[in-house]
């Protein structure tokens, strides 16, 4: 009785699991099937996969959009803010983490009632300001903004890690003649790379799926991300679906991609910060 | 080290402030009290907008329900568990943009779900998702389900690594169920980190919604799905008459929504420590 009891329950959960999973990847799998068909296959068959598989979507999308452009403002983008973030992050957090200086807590509560401010509340002032100051549709302007919307979370986390590393290590650097610069980069730097690389995931992806900053501070037709070009992509092919699908299916691969080579730090970077 | 971002932070919440209360022309403009506080609560659209925010709530429970079951299905291991969750935190990973397009055509009066639900002979479950304002609403909260499930999923996940196997063993001694251990061992464990998630996706519906609404319905039809965020937008950059007083005012009120939510969950949180 109780045997059969198990076996039930087995059964039970891998439906719920094969529906639950069914449910997470059918658009994923609809948005691959429907970027191989032609105007002609879709109307036909909307639900999956037509032969035979066409590709000319794929060419009307890249002929359609300015997706190469699109994505090189995004990894342009992307990857100057996440510099820049960084390095200020592990600087204020080594400062924060190892030195003692005048209001210390109070800077340290702020940053952290600064992780929950809407990033939609400061966009009225910063346009007034860069529409004042040219940084408005620059690289500089929107990646200043970006580092600076990832830093309380980033300068957060690491001021933690660093408060884990053993104070020792750093004494027997400091009587080694090391400087606070030499002991950042030859000591704590070494021991954080896990950290670090978890955070970089984080804000990179963040940033790169970020719309509405891009929206209102880029708006120039050359410096469009990846993300609004898929808006304006849209709009301009709303009743050739196949076409918009195809462009869809290139601007995810290569997120898709980082994701399953980097699964492990994704995971870890979802949680971090989270769990004590 | 971090004047960079004070300056930004800084600056722009002070101004948000001060523009709040002037009719703005160019880049400044004179004190007008509240007026502009007065012109956006008599906006039916901004009242509409604050009230779907607080309706998208209603998705919170069912996240964090359907994330609880597969997290512990998961963590017990059942065959093909690496492969479910591989798949359940794909979109979650997926850019809100793509996965919005998708499922704005996906939902759409003839597209992929009516047909199928007309094939199963269920047409009078195919209604018009987007299009019928009595049902846009919770066609964004379904999409808003199937991308946010992920990062609960990895959360509980993670919390479940950690909880002492020795409380299931000897529940399963004393005859305990699968339903009866979620009850009273693993809802209990887990019970700080279910608040922390409440925490973080109440915060999310307030004030990170805007790239759902603006690309499966540009806050259509009508005003069914404009968030507070979308507002804001629509009034800085969209109008016809772009009225930044009142987008710095909507966005004061946003902060202090927002405010007001964590202060009431810091509260709650706090006296939940006291009871333990």
């Amino acid at each position: 009785m109780k045997k059969i009891s198990i076996k039930g329950g087995m059964i039970t959960k891998q439906i719920i699991m094969v529906i639950a999973t069914f449910f997470a990847l059918y658009p994923v799998i609809w948005l691959i099937s429907i970027a191989f068909k032609d105007k002609n296959q879709y109307l036909a068959n909307k639900f999956f996969f037509s032969w035979p598989l066409q590709f000319t979507s794929f060419e009307s999308a890249l002929k359609g959009g300015k997706f190469f452009l699109w994505f090189m403002n995004s990894t342009v983008m992307t990857i100057g803010s996440v510099i820049l973030c960084t390095i200020i992050a592990v600087l204020a957090a080594y400062a924060f983490a190892k030195m003692q200086f005048k209001g210390q807590d109070l800077i340290m509560n702020i940053l952290i009632a600064l992780m929950v401010v809407p990033v939609v509340v400061l966009i009225v002032p910063l346009f007034i300001l860069y529409t004042q100051t040219k940084l408005m549709a620059t690289y500089p302007g929107i990646i200043i903004i970006y580092a600076a919307v990832c830093l309380p979370f980033s300068v957060y986390l690491l001021t933690n890690f660093f408060k884990t590393i053993p104070h020792e290590i750093i004494e027997a650097g400091i009587v080694d003649g090391c400087s606070s610069f030499t002991i950042l980069t030859r000591i704590i730097m070494p021991l954080s790379g896990p950290p670090i690389t978890t955070l970089i995931i984080v804000n990179a992806l963040w940033i790169w799926n970020e719309l509405l900053l891009a929206l209102v501070f880029l708006p120039k037709d050359n410096l469009r991300t990846l993300m609004v070009g898929i808006t304006v992509f849209k709009s301009k092919y709303n009743l050739e679906i196949p076409t918009t699908m195809a462009g869809l299916l290139l601007t995810t691969i290569p997120m898709v991609v980082l994701y399953i080579v980097f699964q492990k730090f994704f995971i870890r970077g979802l949680t971090a910060g989270s769990i004590k | 080290m971090i004047a960079i971002l004070l300056f930004i932070y800084g600056y722009a919440l002070v101004k948000v402030f001060d523009f709040s209360f002037r009719r703005i022309r160019g880049i400044t403009g004179v004190f007008v009290g509240f007026d502009n506080y007065k012109f956006v609560f008599a906006d039916p659209v901004f009242n509409q907008s604050v009230l779907n925010n607080f309706k998208l709530f209603l998705v919170i429970p069912f996240i964090i329900f359907f994330a609880l079951i597969f997290a512990v299905l998961l963590f017990e291991k059942i065959r093909g568990w690496r492969f479910y969750r591989v798949s359940l935190f794909l979109p979650y990973i997926l850019a809100i943009p793509i996965a919005g397009t998708i499922f704005g055509y996906m939902f759409t009066k003839n597209g992929v779900i009516n047909e199928i639900l007309r094939a199963a002979h269920l047409s009078a479950l195919a209604i018009d998702w987007l299009g019928d304002p009595k049902y846009a609403l919770w066609t964004l909260m379904i999409i808003i389900l199937w991308k946010e499930i992920g990062f609960g999923i990895a959360l509980f996940l993670a919390r479940l690594m950690s909880v002492d196997e020795s409380i299931y063993d000897s529940a399963s001694i004393d005859g305990a169920g699968w339903w009866g251990k979620l009850l009273f061992i693993t809802i209990p464990q887990l019970r700080n980190i279910i608040t922390f998630f409440i925490i973080i996706t109440i915060i999310n519906m307030l004030s990170w919604v805007f790239a759902y609404s603006y690309t499966v319905t540009m806050g259509g039809p009508g005003r069914a799905t404009t968030v507070l965020e979308l507002y804001i937008f629509n009034k800085l950059a969209r109008s016809q008459t772009p009225n930044l007083g009142m987008a710095s005012a909507a966005s004061v009120i946003l902060l202090l929504i927002t405010v007001v939510f964590i202060v009431i969950s810091y509260r709650v949180r706090r006296r939940g420590e006291l009871v333990e």
